[in-house]
């Protein structure tokens, strides 16, 4: 286990390693000098700036800097807000984000699981169907309309919800069942069709056969294992909700790490870009080593020291 | 010797898209305390169909009971609620199944496996079920058996898996045990293993064993009588003497042919030729007769009834009527010291 | 069973055609001809195919239909709700929203379809040279795969876009460096599974080629996978438009697609919800129909999985 962990480790920090490397090049690579679009500087000024930066270093310096500075999450100041280094601004809105991701992640997990559940044991009957409806209904819905449907009803028609502010728990909800339709959907149908496929296996023949009532059967045996394929869906899953986040966030006006990505982008500010890149590939990256470690004690099958931990 | 189980007229159909699948049609046998009956037939001819009916397991739908009636210690199976044949499944009658495999629940280590039967039909604590569990592993000839119970299938070799199974089936000490071509997915070496652990467990606890094969190898060993299967059909049965010796029926004697035979120099096995009918929409005469090298302008009109030979042998075969002409089975069938492994 | 009377007659021998019992029974159909017959049954998929025949040919001719056209500004009749005259009304620069849809609709399916083709020339290209010939060759294309597959789609999309800059070809450039992952991972599946089958052993020894093993064996027997992942991709493609478009970082202006169009209409929402419904009703449509299509792909092309 801990041979396997740090294996993983290895290789998570190979995949930032490569992900800095690209986003820094790529960045470089950018058109449009970061101090160009807004105010009109002098020459003169604009050397000193870029100075400032250093921006007239080496490219293979630079690359050297950034590199080690991102070990110690240091991504150096913003271009667009002076004063304000890439770490202060992804501080500020990663708590925002953080419990809008995590409220989103329970209401796909938790709604996702209980309707396929639902649907496998009403197999063929109404209530498949119409769960099953829903569910396509869901996933061909893109977060972004959701929002702005929930918006309108709930907030502009209704008066329910304020209308983007990021005040209360209340103000949460909208945004959060925006960010978790497409994927409860999706969770949902794999549910269902994982459910069915260990309905119909052996091994719960053989529970059956030892006389074990309706209710063991379905959700001592059958549940557990049907479980399988929703938890290693797990990794796409917090992909899917982080980067909904960010027209999510844009939507509901929600100062978290999502809309600061954006703002970054319409900004062209560099250094804020490749920082919340990198910071959400960690988090990604360590979220799906989480969930291998998950999927390892849910399925013994798993042997976690041996051959990297796969199928 | 009394008996235990005994299913009359049984059937049993599936609605398909297309047609109603008559599986199993007019199955009549019975089962005696302490014996093997082997219910032999080739994929298709319903013999686990009919198994599983014993067991209530059979999906319902699509499946459905047409008629019939399974008496098992005087009582009517079909007509049991589900919550009845909860505790007689795995209580009184235990099931084993073909591919050991896939039958263990995999997330679900082996000494919960069994302990779950234990728990529910004895009202055992869970340490004794364990105890007991370790025990069992033992009986059934699995080495280790305090540190096996806590390892999950896949440490398992199929073999053993087998003999898992084995055990959690026995371990209530059920009436019958079905086994659902229990040695198919395994090695030769392990399948005579297993037959061999089965008849001494039978013996040590007098449980009545139902084993479905397509095997005929597997039956002259460990089987008591014998019912032969064909188109969801039973079409002879007798002791397995009769059936290896004095077989008449003409499926009966191709099955016998197509077994290869250690003495027979005579490199080719006789395959029967031809395929089986279509239950969907099944012949009504002899099921057979299509394939049946004897086929009689009758065969193909009316399903023969079975005619008594013996006090334990019945053969449903038109060949058998005083009006046919008699018929010499063939030679390969005929030889006496072709019994399998003797 | 009551006695029959038999007379000798029927002690005859009965003659059967042996050639008539090696029939199979009941109709036999091809693998694709069942494939069809289950996918007819199926009304949602059936539906889908007529919204998207429908769609599209509004994405052909909608636009000349309408007697508007998309780019035309007219500040005299700006905001103006679905009237004979703008059958979807007008935005706040007087742009009939008829038209922009059927323009849009263009745009997007084009993306769409463009980037399911690319990604399945890639990714069928890559998954069957490396399902195919195995061992060190496999180890090294997955690898790659892997790697970029470990990352974030949209993420990446977003950062190359940044790079490329707005443009349809450098939207549909994006998505592809990507997004042929999936596929090739799906058709490399296919391959190893079937690479052991007989058939492909039986071809091999009689002499055939690597190139024609690949193309006329292995390519046609993992085509219904191939099917069911593209019908799946061309609506994730255009749900990654709308959500580029949304982000700003779409298709430029003049043009307009359904993303640039709902992102445009949200900041009238409160006052002109009709100029955000459009749009998004055209989206969730067009996915919708490709998914139940896939689905209903899937169910046909798998007995197994269905019910």
């Amino acid at each position: 286990m801990a041979k396997y962990l740090l294996k993983r480790i290895a290789y998570i920090f190979l995949s930032l390693f490569l992900i800095i490397t690209v986003t820094f090049f790529l960045m470089q690579i950018a058109p449009g000098s970061p101090f160009a679009s807004e105010r009109k500087m002098t020459p003169a000024l604009e050397k000193q700036m870029e100075e400032a930066y250093g921006l007239n270093d080496p490219i293979h310096e630079q690359y050297l800097d950034y590199l080690v500075n991102a070990l110690t999450f240091d991504f150096g100041p913003s271009f667009k807000y002076v004063g304000q280094d890439v770490m202060d601004i992804i501080l500020r809105g990663f708590p925002y984000s953080l419990v809008l991701g995590l409220e989103a992640l329970f209401i796909a997990t938790g709604f996702g699981i209980l309707f396929g559940v639902f649907a496998a044991l009403k197999h063929n009957k109404f209530g498949d169907y119409a769960a099953m409806v829903i569910a396509v209904l869901g996933i061909s819905v893109p977060s972004f309309i959701m929002a702005t449907i929930l918006q309108y009803i709930f907030a502009i028609k209704l008066n329910m919800f304020s209308v983007a502010r990021m005040e209360s728990f209340a103000d949460t909800i909208l945004p959060a069942l925006a960010l978790a339709t497409t994927p409860l959907a999706f969770i949902a149908r794999l549910m269902r069709s994982s459910m069915l496929d260990v309905l119909n296996s052996d091994y719960i023949k053989t529970a059956k056969s030892k006389g074990m009532s309706q209710r063991i059967v379905t959700y001592k045996h059958g549940l557990r294992n049907a479980l399988l394929p929703v938890i290693s869906y797990m990794g796409p899953l917090v992909a899917s909700i982080l980067t909904g986040s960010f027209v999510i966030e844009k939507i509901f006006g929600i100062p978290g790490l999502g809309s600061e990505f954006v703002t970054s982008i319409t900004n062209r500010d560099y250094t804020v870009i490749m920082g919340t890149t990198v910071f959400f590939s960690v988090i990604l990256l360590f979220c799906v080593l989480l969930v291998d470690i998950i999927y390892g004690i849910v399925d013994p099958r798993i042997k976690l020291d041996a051959k990297g931990g796969e199928k | 010797m009394k008996k235990i189980l005994s299913v009359k007229n049984l059937s049993v159909s599936f609605e398909t898209y297309k047609a109603e699948v008559k599986a199993v049609r007019d199955v009549s046998f019975d089962l005696h305390e302490k014996e093997t009956l082997a219910i032999v037939g080739e994929s298709g001819s319903g013999k686990s169909v009919t198994a599983q009916s014993v067991m209530r397991l059979v999906p319902m739908p699509p499946g459905k009971f047409v008629g019939g009636s399974i008496i098992f210690d005087g009582e009517e199976l079909i007509d049991k609620s589900e919550k009845q044949m909860e505790s007689i499944r795995g209580k009184e009658i235990g099931m084993i199944f073909q591919d050991p495999m896939t039958s263990l629940n995999p997330t679900m280590t082996i000494g919960k496996q069994i302990a779950e039967g234990l728990i529910k039909h004895q009202n055992m604590s869970k340490k004794d079920a364990h105890a007991r569990g370790i025990e069992l592993l033992k009986q059934v000839g699995i080495p280790n058996p305090e540190k096996r119970i806590n390892q999950y299938p896949h440490e398992f070799s199929g073999g053993m898996r087998q003999r898992a199974m084995i055990a959690i089936a026995l371990a209530c000490n059920p009436k019958i045990l079905i086994a659902d071509e229990p040695t198919t997915a395994l090695d030769v070496t392990i399948q005579a293993q297993i037959l061999d652990l089965m008849k001494q467990l039978q013996e040590e606890t007098g449980t009545a064993i139902i084993l479905i094969t397509h095997d005929l190898g597997v039956v002259a060993n460990s089987a008591h009588r014998v019912a032969v299967m064909y188109g969801g059909k039973i079409v002879e049965t007798g002791s397995v003497e009769e059936i290896f010796y004095n077989p008449k029926h003409p499926y009966t004697w191709g099955l016998l042919g197509s077994m290869p035979k250690l003495d027979q120099h005579d490199e080719k096995l006789k395959a029967i030729p031809g395929s089986p009918p279509d239950l969907a929409d099944p012949p009504k005469g002899c099921p057979f007769a299509a394939r049946c090298p004897f086929a009689m302008k009758v065969c193909g009109e009316h399903m023969p009834e079975h005619y008594e030979l013996s006090d334990t042998q019945k053969t449903a075969c038109w060949l058998l009527h005083e009006g046919a002409p008699k018929v010499e089975p063939p030679e390969f069938v005929n030889v006496g010291g072709s019994k399998v492994n003797g | 069973m009551e006695k029959l009377q038999l007379s000798n007659e029927d002690f005859q021998p009965l003659h059967i055609d042996q050639t008539e019992s090696e029939k199979i029974a009941g109709e036999s159909t091809s693998y694709w001809k069942d494939a069809w017959r289950r996918f007819r049954k199926n009304k949602l998929a059936i539906a889908g195919i007529v919204i998207l025949l429908l769609l599209g040919f509004m994405a052909i001719f909608g636009e000349s239909i309408s007697g508007h056209n998309y780019r035309d500004t007219d500040l005299m009749s700006t905001n103006l709700e679905p009237s004979s005259e703008h059958w979807f009304g007008t935005d706040n620069l007087g742009r009939d929203i008829f038209a922009r849809t059927w323009d849009g609709a263009k745009i997007s399916l084009f993306i769409g379809l463009m980037a399911a083709f690319l990604d399945l020339i890639i990714g069928v290209i890559w998954g069957a040279i490396a399902g195919y010939f195995g061992g060190k060759v496999d180890e090294y294309m997955m690898r790659i795969a892997d790697i970029l597959y470990g990352l974030p789609y949209l993420l990446v999309v977003i950062l190359l876009m940044v790079v490329m800059g707005q443009g349809i070809w450098t939207m549909i450039i994006a998505m592809v460096i990507t997004g042929w992952i999936n596929m090739a991972r799906i058709v490399r599946g296919q391959v190893l599974q079937l690479r052991s089958e007989e058939y492909v052993l039986a071809s091999r020894s009689l002499g055939a080629s690597n190139m024609r093993l690949l193309f006329k064996h292995l390519i046609p027997n993992t085509l219904g996978p191939i099917l069911v992942t593209l019908t799946l991709t061309v609506p994730n493609a255009i749900f990654t438009e709308a959500f580029l478009s949304f982000l700003g970082l779409g298709v430029p202006a003049p043009h307009s697609s359904w993303g640039v169009m709902t992102s445009e209409a949200l900041s009238a929402l409160k006052h002109y919800p009709y100029q955000l419904f459009f749009p998004a009703f055209f989206i969730c449509l067009t996915m919708l129909a490709f998914n139940v299509i896939g689905d209903g792909l899937r169910d046909a092309l798998d007995p197994k999985e269905r019910k």
